[in-house]
């Protein structure tokens, strides 16, 4: 049976070519492989295999063509014993081609927020019971706690990153598990993030739930491609089949007095990925709750601590199994006047804006996100209805940032509800310098959360 | 077992000397049909055909046991026929339909099969090579005796995190294959444009790791490096590198102006050294098969080929409520 040979398309982007050159003529005899012609595309010639066998019966288009479209006939291929013109008796081959069925219109954008929303409903009940005890707890403390925790429960559970073991962890966060839990499970590696990254990764896919600490995330810039590529994309790129159930962690953001390299904020940039969920606390039973819910979720979990704040104390319920949800904010203050978002470090400058500004009559509300994604945006509409201004709050840089997202996402959902522009308090718009005075002024500080919070309100 | 390595005439059956035949054959003729599906504009984006490079993966997946792992880049289709993946699957992945083994989404690069232990289908070059590592780093940890094959290029051998993952795999005794698919390119750049020496397997040396070149068109020789690769890994000693040399005869992706070398350097790989005419022949001179068997084969490959694209192109597109599925679990 006669087939046509069609003009092919040689390129992701080729829609017409030209037929350079024809290397057989008509009444060849052709197998699978044999170049057929030369075929120029929009980015250079190519050649033009044979994918069946048989004998080169008319040849259509003639060397030479421009402007030949994708699809079309060039030459008929006859079987042996068939007449060289043959016709093909199928229906043209042509309409086989690529038609692909007419995608139904992508479904209609949320609409944009009627002129006066309902307030969102948002879940505001306690992390714990009332009449918890209460035990005062480093945030350093609490990570090794939470560790430790789900360790015990799950024998997939382990933990890699440099000095993580015998130096006790370079920051001390792992203090003691290599004795608990052994060198099986408490991993030592070489100085090698895209490696390490890549093997706790290909670890989550074969079954266990790695905990990957990065000695800063400074480092994990060299293991953003497993982060990203393999970790945050595969469940998607596998149609559900297989994912990485993991957590990076480690601390983010300025220390003090490490300089440009050491000193950066990653929450904008995680923050982006779907795949992907970020965790950034600041109080130490956060650090626990959302830790130990980040070891069990079937995700790749982005954690993001904070080296000034390890040493800090917090309270933090006594119970046997305490977990803080992804995507539920903390109302650390309520207020009236203005409503100051934050998260990570972030809430110590929010925290203390607030206290000042209580002394000069304003009342500030202050929420602590938690989590960046999910994240618990009704909370924040929900208080922006209450006080009308909003402040966001992070060490972070101005653009792109966390505050940016946020604001957008206010005026898009509650417009009518603001009285004044949100103000994103964000770190300066430079390297992190080492000198002293330049820092605490690349640093976002207490006293521009204030200022801020005093524009919005008109003050 | 080193009267084995000097074997000229190795100790195969009929059977499955048959069977590597089916199973490359199933890998060209499949390829070829992709081509011409993406000529016909029914396959789109970047599409690397296998052609040329069946022995490797049917000479590796015949010293493979049930339940060990696999892991490739984005040069992927024959990876997962070996293994035993649904020409159907994979096919209807590569035309972006529902019935595909990713549901659409993922495409010629990015394919996995929990069932077959087929770990992918990577489109970062490298990345496949820790990712690979740490499937065994799996296994060890469950201490199961299981073996993942990792597939890497001799382009992605210029990979920093290649050496990380060998360091790492050495000091860890991981039970990783280190297979490069040695096919003379990267791309349009001969390998001794990229690379200072010309043997990749000596590469692992300064890690302490074993190697080995090996002639990849010739599918028993593969088998059998194969054997004594996973005899290795298998027995705690660690890590494995086998450099496969092998050669693709189609371009590196379908856009691909083959400008970087000859017509003819090609048709000689073609007629002196194709992997499966070697085994045809094998099959005739030895007296295992008549070329009316042979026939036969091709016949009912044709058929599980051409099926396969009738499912593809009529396998739905997705439905677009498939777009927000599959992010998390
Ligand atoms: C990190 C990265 N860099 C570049 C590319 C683009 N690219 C895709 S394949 C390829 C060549 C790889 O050659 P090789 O490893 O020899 O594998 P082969 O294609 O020959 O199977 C390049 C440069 C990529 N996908 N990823
Ligand atoms: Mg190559």
């Amino acid at each position: 049976m006669a087939t046509e040979i069609l003009m092919p398309a040689l390129s992701p982007t080729m829609e017409e070519g030209t037929l350079a050159k024809w290397l057989v003529k008509e009444g060849d005899t052709v197998s699978s492989g044999d170049i057929l012609a030369e075929i120029e595309t929009d980015k250079a010639t190519m050649e033009f295999e044979a994918v069946d066998e048989g004998i080169i019966g008319k040849i259509l288009i003639a060397e030479g063509r421009e402007g030949v479209a994708v699809n079309t006939a060039i030459a008929v291929l006859v079987e042996e014993g068939e007449s060289l013109d043959a016709a093909p008796t199928a229906a043209p081959a042509a309409g086989e081609a690529a038609t692909p069925v007419e995608a139904p219109a992508a479904p209609a954008p949320v609409a944009a927020a009627a002129a006066a929303p309902a307030a969102p409903e948002v879940d505001s009940s306690p992390d714990w019971p009332a009449g918890t005890e209460l035990v005062k707890t480093t945030v350093r403390e609490a990570l090794r706690d939470a560790m430790a925790e789900e360790m015990r429960g799950d024998e997939d559970v382990f933990l890699m990153g440099e000095e993580v073991a015998e130096y006790q962890g370079a920051y001390k966060i792992s203090q003691g598990l290599l004795d608990e839990f052994g060198s099986k499970r408490i991993i030592d590696t070489p100085i090698t993030e895209h490696g390490f990254a890549g093997i706790a990764t290909g670890a989550a896919f074969g079954g266990l739930k790695p905990i990957v600490e990065f000695m800063t995330f400074n480092f994990a810039m060299q293991a953003i491609d497993h982060i990203i590529n393999s970790a945050a994309k595969t469940l998607y790129m596998s149609g559900g089949q297989m994912g990485a159930p993991m957590v990076f962690r480690g601390p983010n953001g300025a220390a003090a007095r490490v300089g440009a390299q050491h000193s950066q904020d990653y929450a904008a940039w995680y923050m982006q990925i779907p795949g992907l969920k970020v965790a950034m606390p600041y109080s130490a039973s956060d650090a626990k709750g959302l830790l130990k819910s980040a070891i069990r979720d079937p995700n790749p979990v982005i954690f993001l601590e904070n080296e000034i704040l390890y040493g800090q104390s917090f309270d933090v319920p006594k119970m046997d199994d305490f977990t803080v949800p992804f995507g539920k904010a903390k109302i650390w203050r309520e207020g009236s006047d203005a409503t100051i978002v934050s998260f990570g470090i972030g809430m110590k400058y929010a925290l203390e804006a607030a206290d000042k500004l209580a002394e000069e009559g304003i009342s500030a509300e202050v929420i602590d996100l938690r989590t960046l994604r999910p994240m618990d945006l009704p909370t924040v509409i929900k208080s922006v209805m209450k006080t009308n201004r909003l402040v966001t709050v992070e060490e972070g840089w101005p653009q792109g940032s966390v505050g940016g997202y946020i604001a957008s996402e206010v005026m898009q959902q509650a417009f009518d509800y603001l009285d004044a522009p949100v103000i994103t308090c964000t770190g300066k718009d430079v390297p992190m310098p080492y000198a002293a005075n330049l820092e605490r002024h690349a640093l976002i500080t207490t006293d521009e959360v204030v200022a801020a919070v005093k524009q919005v309100t008109y003050r | 077992m080193a009267a084995r390595k000097s074997t000229k005439k190795p100790n195969v059956s009929a059977e499955e000397l048959t069977q590597y035949y089916r199973d490359m054959l199933l890998i060209r003729r499949f390829e070829e049909k992709a081509g011409q599906l993406y000529g016909m504009g029914l396959i789109g984006g970047f599409c690397h055909l296998y052609i040329g490079q069946e022995a490797v993966v049917v000479g590796l997946e015949a010293a493979a046991e049930e339940g060990d792992k696999r892991i490739t880049s984005y040069r992927d289709h024959g990876h997962m026929l070996a293994c035993g993946m649904e020409a159907n699957g994979v096919m209807a992945e590569l035309t972006g339909r529902e019935g595909g083994l990713s549901k659409g989404k993922g495409g010629s690069m990015h394919m996995f099969s929990k069932e077959k232990h087929f770990y992918g289908g990577h489109g970062i070059v490298g990345a496949q090579v820790p990712l690979g590592a740490g499937l065994a780093f799996a296994d060890k940890y469950k201490d199961n005796g299981r073996v993942t094959f990792t597939y890497f290029g001799d382009g992605a051998a210029n990979q920093g995190q290649v050496y990380e993952t060998f360091n790492m795999a050495a000091i860890w005794d991981l039970p990783v294959v280190f297979v490069i698919e040695n096919n003379q390119y990267a791309m349009g750049t001969a390998q001794s444009r990229s690379t200072s020496t010309p043997d990749i397997y000596t590469r692992g040396e300064a890690f302490g790791i074993p190697g080995e070149a090996v002639d990849g068109m010739n599918v028993l020789a593969v088998k059998d490096a194969g054997e004594r690769a996973v005899a290795h890994c298998r027995s705690g000693k660690g890590p494995y590198i086998l450099e496969v040399k092998t050669y693709r005869y189609r371009g590196h992706s379908m856009s691909d102006p083959a400008k970087y070398r000859t017509r003819e350097e090609v048709q000689k790989m073609r007629s002196e050294r194709d992997p499966i005419e070697q085994v045809r022949d094998m099959l005739l001179t030895g007296k295992h098969a008549s070329e009316e068997d042979l026939k036969a084969i091709d016949k009912e490959i044709k058929e599980i080929v051409n099926k396969s694209a009738d499912f593809a192109k009529e396998s739905p597109e997705p439905a677009l409520e498939e777009l927000w599925t599959d992010i998390y679990a």
